[in-house]
């Protein structure tokens, strides 16, 4: 019986999120602000700051790290210093300045090497993953609506004043 | 006031290039005899894009660095001697070997230096590797070794090792300059779903870590490598692969036309630098 309701909430629990990502705009449909900043959340939920601190450390997911230094993370190993550290972000930047950053750097600093995070076409010799063979079929951004949703909620933690 | 003073410089240092350049320049002198230079002034190839070249090596740990000061302590060089032995062997219909031609390796001192580089006869630029393979069909006979084969990469270990010390010296004008253009086009290409070019890592960021990477700019004047992180010898075309692979996108095959107009390029943005393979890497 227990295990019967897991299995159900489970159920909807992916369900639901099946929804908010066909509410969430496609990559291509997010407006971005003369500056680069993207006002609105693209769920509509808010973020959850633990799960976007590990999507900041994970090297499947965000893997920030490899090019940022962020002092709050101190215990993940080997942090970059390819970008700034991100330490007091959230006073540098508004809530959308930095959901801009993370959708698509590039609107903010054009021609960074921060790569796009909700992107998903027009790269040149697309692979497949880490495999170097081709992608086959349509490419998912790097994350979904609610991971950058999840990653701006963790970065407005980084507050120094 | 002493202190000061030398605080301050060291601190413009760091400044300037990260923590790898405020130490004393390390030098390499291999086997106590054949010393490496291993940072030269920038060739034309790379004018106003690097104020100088430097080798791989220079990156590495000092433990890492030692490994490459002896040959007894050089793991790939254990392949150069596997090499050594194929270079006299008999091959194809007319039992010819390398040093039917060539007598020794040795002979053959100075031809990692000037490749790739355009062959008149063949119409094309040329990598060593396709030079080998020429011997192999056209005065042997015999079959061509796949590009990035054992027999191939352990044949470049050894030509490399009979040049170590010698200044990288590839043309990149005549009748290359088409191809050495190809290649620094497909250099500063942003590929892959990471929409990164070569020059985003090795010209904007060498020198800084790339997560547990210390980013070099990725020469290739030390090939083959020796990695200790796969623990075999890793040639040009392998590396190149791998490095596209990380930006997440489809790779260009080794020995594909993409591949030799891009060790062209690369190649000589390492001119000056000394023949430094097989070096040894993590
Ligand atoms: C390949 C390197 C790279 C990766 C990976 C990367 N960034 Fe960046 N990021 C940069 C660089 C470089 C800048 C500075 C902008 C510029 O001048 O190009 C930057 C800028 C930023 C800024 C603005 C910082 C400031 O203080 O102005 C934020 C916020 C940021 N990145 C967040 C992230 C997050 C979150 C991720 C992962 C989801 C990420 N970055 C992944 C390279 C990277
Ligand atoms: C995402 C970053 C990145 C990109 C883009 C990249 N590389 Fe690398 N490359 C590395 C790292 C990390 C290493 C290992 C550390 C080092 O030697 O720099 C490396 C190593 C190398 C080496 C070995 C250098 C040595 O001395 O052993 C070569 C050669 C090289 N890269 C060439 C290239 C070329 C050519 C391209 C483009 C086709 C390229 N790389 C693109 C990250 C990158």
């Amino acid at each position: 019986m227990t295990h019967l309701t897991r299995l159900l909430a489970g159920v909807a629990l992916s369900l639901s999120t099946t929804a908010h990502a066909a509410d969430a705009p496609a990559p291509s449909d997010v407006t971005y602000d003369e500056y680069g900043a993207v006002d609105a959340s693209l769920t509509g939920e808010p973020g959850d700051p633990a799960e976007g601190a590990k999507i900041l450390a994970d090297r499947s997911l965000g893997n920030c790290v490899t090019c940022h230094q962020v002092s709050d993370l101190a215990d993940v190993p080997f942090q970059g210093e390819v970008g700034p550290a991100l330490d007091g972000v959230a006073d540098r930047w508004t809530e959308a300045d930095l959901r801009g950053i993370v959708a698509n750097a590039k609107q903010t600093f054009p021609g960074t090497i921060m790569p796009a995070f909700y992107k998903s076409d027009g790269y040149i010799r697309p692979g497949d993953a880490f495999t170097g063979a081709a992608a086959e079929g349509p490419l998912d951004p790097l994350l979904s609506a609610q991971q950058i949703e999840d990653v701006v909620a963790y970065l407005m933690t980084l507050k120094e004043s | 006031m002493m202190k000061m003073t030398l605080t301050s410089s060291g601190l413009i240092l760091a400044a300037l290039g990260g923590a790898a350049f405020a130490q004393e320049e390390p030098e390499l002198v291999i086997n106590g005899e054949i010393p490496i230079t291993t940072r030269a002034e920038a060739p034309a190839s790379v004018e106003g894009a690097l104020p100088e070249v430097i080798s791989g090596w220079e990156f590495r740990s000092p433990e890492t660095q030692s490994l490459e000061e002896d040959d007894f302590e050089n793991p790939g060089m254990i392949f150069v001697d596997d090499a050594r032995a194929q270079f006299d062997t008999a091959m194809g219909p007319d039992d010819q070997a390398c040093s039917s031609c060539h007598d020794t390796p040795e002979d053959l001192a100075g031809a990692r230096a000037v490749y790739p580089k355009w062959d008149e006869e063949h119409g094309e630029v040329q990598t060593l590797e396709m030079q080998v393979n020429e011997c192999l069909t056209e005065r042997m006979s015999t079959d061509a070794w796949e590009y990035t084969s054992n027999d191939m990469t352990n044949m470049m270990a050894l030509l490399a090792s009979v040049s170590r010390g010698m200044p990288v010296n590839v043309a990149i004008d005549g009748p290359a300059q088409s191809t050495w253009e190809q290649g620094k086009d497909i250099y500063y290409t942003r590929y892959g779903q990471l929409e990164l070019a070569c020059a985003n890592c090795h010209e904007d960021n060498y020198g800084n870590m790339l997560r547990a990477d210390h980013l070099s700019q990725g020469q290739i004047n030390g090939f083959p490598a020796y990695r200790l992180k796969n623990a075999q010898l890793n040639s040009v075309h392998d590396r190149f692969k791998g490095c596209i692979r990380d930006t997440r996108a489809e790779t260009f095959e080794p020995g594909s036309p993409e591949f030799i107009a891009l060790e062209l390029y690369v190649a000589s943005r390492g001119n000056g630098l000394s023949v430094e393979g097989p070096s040894v890497r993590n």
